[in-house]
């Protein structure tokens, strides 16, 4: 099945089974192996996307559904070299250990400051309470958030 | 290798299921697609999404009632207006239902028909009387969500058959509602037990109507008529809560399983119930 669909802002047009998940399409066709795949069963959240703005689940999304979409990876999410702020913010707040859920949260939270751009630490998270860490204790990743939408209010 | 098919109109729709009867109806996909890598549901040959069908996503109301469009996810129930002012009940239930990311994705209409005894806003649905729309494409078929599940798991849907609609009465006769889950963890729990109720309190605050369900403590989600007539006519106190949570109790038929044994469903049950005394509206 032929699909096209806007990847990082890039039309693309992919020859691919239309059940295949589409954390594989991304992966494994499209090389962007930011997006990772945890549980592979919507527990975890390591394999976020954004489709058309939304946070979404890649392991529980097959190929078809990318059609027409405008689709956002961790890969797409800075500007040509420039990282992401919440990208900046997870590196000073020492909210990035092993690395794993990183792609997933940065995505969950910039969903999560597109809709709300002023959340409390509590909706922090609840908005991240799709994404699992086993690492960090999840203090800093929601300090880095806060900070982020803190940074952007100023500015 | 199965196809997929995303049709934009319930009469596309229609056309690809002649042409495909033994396709499944895929929604959200958080459960299907967790059941067809588990090998619990088998490949289909297709798969019908409905993620881009407009006409079963939105929500609608009449001057007595509301109808939410199968296809409507979680997450736009849950930001609502309508469903907040009219049925803060399933508003309440929503928030508890998975993750930001499975309401992102995860629809009503895929909540209903995987039957499980711990979908969350089954028991909500039952005590707002909620009835389904089923379409085959020719006719439509209507009865109340208790006739629509029979088991854990098992509906009433027939192949060929969606569930287009859920169709409710506003139930402006209740000032309180209120829905509590207890599970393991806050977020992305299935419930150990949880109830929802509406009722209407007097200024005194005395009970004037109640209904009550359970969820995770049956096959499928518990009423009871005993339990609601112990609470009508009473003041809304810890005694009055006290004694209609020892008839609960007798009431629900709750199973031991990974989360939980039966005895502490049980107790859950009841202790679910005392709650109402903390959740009440300032009078
Ligand atoms: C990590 C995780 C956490 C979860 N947590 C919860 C939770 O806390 N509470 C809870 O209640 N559930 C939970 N679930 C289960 C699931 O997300 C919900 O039941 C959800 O509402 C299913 O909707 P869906 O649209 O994804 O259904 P799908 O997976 O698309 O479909 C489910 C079934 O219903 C059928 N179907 C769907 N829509 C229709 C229709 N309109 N007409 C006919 N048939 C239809 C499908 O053919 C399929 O058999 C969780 C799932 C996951 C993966
Ligand atoms: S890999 Fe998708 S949620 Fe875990
Ligand atoms: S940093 Fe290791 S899982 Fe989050």
């Amino acid at each position: 099945m032929t699909i096209h669909f806007l990847l990082n802002g890039k039309k693309t047009t992919l020859d691919v089974a239309p059940d295949r998940r589409a954390v594989d399409v991304l992966r494994e066709v499209c090389g962007l192996t930011g997006t990772k795949e945890g549980c592979g069963a919507g527990e975890c959240g390591a394999c976020t996307i954004l489709v058309d703005g939304e946070s979404r689940l890649s392991c529980l999304m097959l190929a078809a559904q990318l059609a027409g979409r405008e689709i956002t990876t961790i890969e797409g999410i800075s500007d040509e070299g420039h990282l992401h702020p919440l990208q900046d913010a997870f590196i000073q707040h020492g909210a990035v250990q092993c690395g794993f859920c990183t792609p997933g949260m940065i995505l969950s939270a910039s969903a999560l400051l597109n809709r709300n751009p002023n959340p409390s630490r509590a909706d922090i998270r609840m908005g991240l309470s799709g994404n699992l860490c086993r690492c960090t204790g999840y203090q800093k990743i929601v300090d880095a958030v806060a900070a982020t939408a803190r940074r952007e209010e100023e500015s | 290798m199965t196809q997929v098919y995303l049709p934009r109109t319930l009469a596309e729709l229609w056309s690809y299921l002649e042409g495909k009867p033994e396709a499944l109806v895929y929604a959200g996909g958080t459960d299907l697609l967790v059941k067809m890598r588990t090998g619990k549901v088998t490949a289909a040959p297709a798969l019908i999404c409905l993620e881009r069908l407009a006409e079963i996503r939105d929500v609608r109301e009449t001057a007595d009632a509301i109808r939410i469009g199968a296809a409507a996810t979680h997450a736009e129930l849950l930001r609502h207006p309508l469903i907040l002012t009219h049925l803060p009940v399933l508003t309440q239930a929503l928030h508890t239902l998975g993750s930001p990311l499975i309401r992102n994705m995860g629809t009503i209409g895929g909540n209903i028909c995987t039957a499980s005894p711990a979908g969350d806003t089954l028991p909500p649905l039952y005590i707002l009387r909620a009835e389904v729309e089923l379409c085959n494409g020719e006719t439509i078929r209507i009865m109340t969500i208790e006739e629509f599940i029979t088991g854990p798991g098992a509906t009433q849907l027939q192949k060929g058959e969606l569930l287009t609609g859920v169709l409710l009465k506003k139930p402006v006769e209740y000032n309180f509602h209120h829905f509590e889950k207890v599970g393991q963890r806050k977020s992305m729990a299935c419930a150990v037990a949880s109830m929802a109720a509406l009722l209407r309190l007097s200024p005194a605050g005395v009970i004037e109507a109640a209904r009550l369900s359970w969820g995770s403590v049956g096959p499928t989600v518990v009423t009871a008529a005993v339990v609601e007539d112990a609470l009508i006519g009473e003041k809304l106190s810890l005694e009055t809560l006290a004694a209609a949570a020892g008839k609960i109790k007798q009431i629900v038929a709750p199973i031991d399983d990974v989360r939980a044994t039966a005895e502490y469903r049980r107790s859950v049950s009841g202790n679910l119930l005392l709650r109402l005394l903390d959740a009440r509206p300032p009078s």
